[in-house]
């Protein structure tokens, strides 16, 4: 076995080089991206991203301008669907009205030409696993919202294939609903280890499923990465305002040297950035770089925490918003709108005048021409 | 109200067991509703009338006729002038009345109906739901076709009819009528099926279902109303068409709206109104049940259709 091929198997899913246009419009840019045999990949974006049409390249929905997809070590650009070895849930569930859930469940595999023994048995294993026996005779119609997406996993469960793609499937679903549903899903991956590509706009989905999460934007991956390395370290600005929520306040300012330490200067401030993890060769550049300081509203540090902080000022309180767990605060730094939580019990009222400190290793510094994290 | 008591709550009012209940009643004979039923009565006796008329004239014996009341019931009620529609009126020199004409008719429709059905529905499901190398511009040359005035291509159909050896032939009739309901029935399949979420056909995809599965499996089933919309049209149109008729086929082969067309307008003998009342009411029945019987199915498709899966 040659190298290559030894390393295509061992990924589930291999994308190379994936361009797709529609006509003059560009939706995908030459994509790379291998996904393990195992994993739970999130595509994340908002809409328009490209991260549907992506999802539809993979199951072989859409045909692609240029690259190749490989699945299972297979190379199955030009392949049917059916032949690929995947099962799909769509965000509209897409059931078969005049079937019932039974008729829904089967119907791949009477295309497949399955033996009538073998197709009762896996679709009562599907419905076993996702607990809805009662409701194999009833039609699409006479099922809830909740129950109808399962059906639609049931269907994907019993085409037994190894690559399971979920477009944006609880996205018809009201909240509560879509956290049961979400937990059910993860439940099932942990159960049956298959691989899994979930397109979401929803980076709570994402957060919570994923064990990596490509965050996609005009077309490429802006960054592909584990939940925690995406919120810690995000590459860019774009990444670092999209995830979190609230989302992450921006200083403008100036980076500059003192005393051999990289400090920053802000509007009407100024803070050591001692501590603060370069990427390699961020650091260098002219003296007084404009770049933006992004700091997370729940890595503010608040009340006994900002004794020894490298930055403390202090903020006029505007807004208080208190959410039960932890209450927001709006104020203003340096010009700018910035937002920090606290204690759910704390008594900080509009117009109080509160210390705040920023820890520079919970930081993120992007320059602000090429929008990269420094 | 007077025994309410004053300062109470105006939610008081409703529950007042004296009070007025369910919605206000309006009076039946209120000035609009005269004019509104008064107006529908006068525009459905306006359009009844005629058919009065006829049903009427064609229960009555020729001596009747000729005193020339015709709005008056007939005094003596004889089924002869249907009889004699049906069987015995002349055309040219053949005596065997409409029921010829019936049979070329149901011959004609029923292929055209089927094949032109068959053959729409395919192209808007692949038009709607393959979106295949082309199809737009094949889609727009069917929609140009749809607004071409017939009469443009009737002399270039007599010569293509002919080259195929199908002129006079009501299978050359058959072929007619299947191509010019092409456009129309394309576009009103096409919307149809255009209409029906993509993530299903899609889903199908996946699940392994080809061009011909999909179509029969999923799309059909779900498409009763328009089918039912197609059949009403087609089953019309060519049942009432004359134009075709009498161009594309030879009188042994005249559709019924011909022949009713030949003993009506006979100019040899005596006008008989009563057979000529009677074959008319003959060819217009079958639109009529057509109308009738796929009305109730009609609404039933749609509501059938309205449920979402």
């Amino acid at each position: 076995m040659s190298v290559a091929t030894q390393e295509r198997a061992e990924s589930s899913v291999s994308i190379r080089d994936l361009s797709l246009s529609f006509g003059a419009t560009r939706v995908l840019e030459s994509l790379d991206l291998e996904i393990g045999a195992g994993e739970f990949l999130v595509l994340l974006g908002s809409s328009g991203c490209g991260k549907s049409t992506l999802l539809n390249c993979i199951a072989g929905l859409l045909d692609v301008s240029e690259g190749q997809i490989f699945i299972k070590g297979k190379n199955v650009t030009w392949e049917e669907p059916k032949d690929r070895g995947i099962g799909m849930v769509f965000q509209s569930y897409a059931l078969y009205p005049q079937m019932t859930v039974r008729g829904n469940l089967s119907f791949g595999l009477k295309h497949a030409k399955l033996p009538k023994a073998q197709i009762a048995e896996r679709v009562a294993r599907a419905a076993s696993v996702l607990q809805m026996e009662a409701l194999l005779d009833r039609k699409p119609a006479q099922l809830s919202g909740g129950q109808r997406q399962r059906v639609a996993i049931g269907r994907a469960l019993v085409r037994d294939v190894d690559v399971f793609l979920f477009d944006e499937p609880l996205s018809n679903l009201d909240a509560k609903l879509r956290a049961e549903l979400r937990v059910e899903i993860k439940r099932l991956h942990q159960t049956l280890a298959n691989t899994m590509i979930y397109v979401t706009h929803d980076q709570v989905e994402a957060m919570t499923l994923a064990d990596r999460i490509a965050i996609m934007k005009a077309g490429s991956v802006q960054q592909l990465g584990s939940p925690k390395d995406i919120y810690n370290r995000p590459v860019n600005r774009y990444v670092a305002a999209f995830i979190g929520s609230p989302s992450m306040n921006f200083l403008p300012g100036q980076l500059i040297e003192q005393d051999g330490q990289a400090h920053f200067r802000g509007e009407g401030f100024e803070a050591s950035l001692a501590g603060y993890p370069f990427d390699g060769a961020g650091r260098d550049g002219e003296a007084g770089r404009p770049v933006e300081l992004g700091i997370r509203p729940e890595h503010v540090l608040t009340g006994a925490d900002i004794e020894g902080a490298p930055l403390v000022v202090e903020v006029v309180v505007d807004v208080v918003e208190p959410m039960g767990s932890d209450t927001q605060i709006w104020s203003s730094l340096g010009g700018q709108e910035f937002r920090f939580r606290v204690d759910g019990q704390s008594e900080i009222r509009p117009g109080d005048r509160v210390p705040i400190g920023l820890d520079a290793a919970r930081a993120n510094v992007f320059d602000v021409a090429t929008g990269l994290r420094l | 109200m007077a025994e309410s008591t004053v300062g109470a709550l105006p939610t008081a009012v409703a529950t007042d067991p004296h009070g007025p209940r369910g919605a206000r009643p309006r009076p039946v004979f209120s000035r609009r509703n005269i004019f509104l039923y008064g107006t529908l009565l006068l525009v459905a006796v306006y359009y009844a009338l005629p058919l009065y008329v006829m049903v009427v004239t064609s229960l009555k014996g020729m001596p009747e006729i000729r005193l020339g009341n015709i709005f008056s019931p007939p005094v003596e009620v004889t089924f002869q002038p249907w009889v004699k529609a049906w069987s015995e009126a002349c055309t040219g020199l053949n005596c065997d009345g409409l029921q010829r004409g019936f049979w070329n008719s149901v011959i004609i429709t029923v292929p055209s109906v089927v094949i032109s059905i068959a053959i729409a529905s395919v192209n808007g499901y692949a038009l709607a739901n393959w979106r295949f190398k082309g199809a737009n511009v094949f889609f727009t040359i069917l929609i140009f076709g749809a607004f071409i005035p017939y009469q443009v291509l009737l002399y270039p159909m007599v010569i293509l009819l002919r080259e195929l050896g199908l002129y006079g032939s009501l299978w050359g009739l058959v072929l007619v009528h299947t191509i010019f309901g092409m456009p129309i029935l394309t576009l009103l399949f096409r919307n149809y099926f255009s209409s029906i979420p993509e993530e299903l056909f899609k889903a199908a995809r996946v699940d392994g279902a080809g061009f011909w599965g999909i179509f029969l499996q999923i799309m059909v089933p779900m498409s009763l109303p328009i089918f039912v919309v197609a059949m009403i049209l087609q089953i019309t149109g060519i049942w009432n068409d004359f134009l075709f008729g009498v161009i594309y086929t030879k009188p042994a082969n005249y559709p019924m709206t011909v022949q009713l067309n030949n003993i009506v307008n006979s100019v040899q003998g005596v006008k008989e109104y009563n057979v000529n009342m009677a074959a008319t009411i003959l060819t217009g029945l079958v639109p009529l049940i057509v109308y009738f019987a796929s009305g109730k199915l009609f609404v039933r498709g749609i509501a059938a259709g309205a449920v979402k899966g």
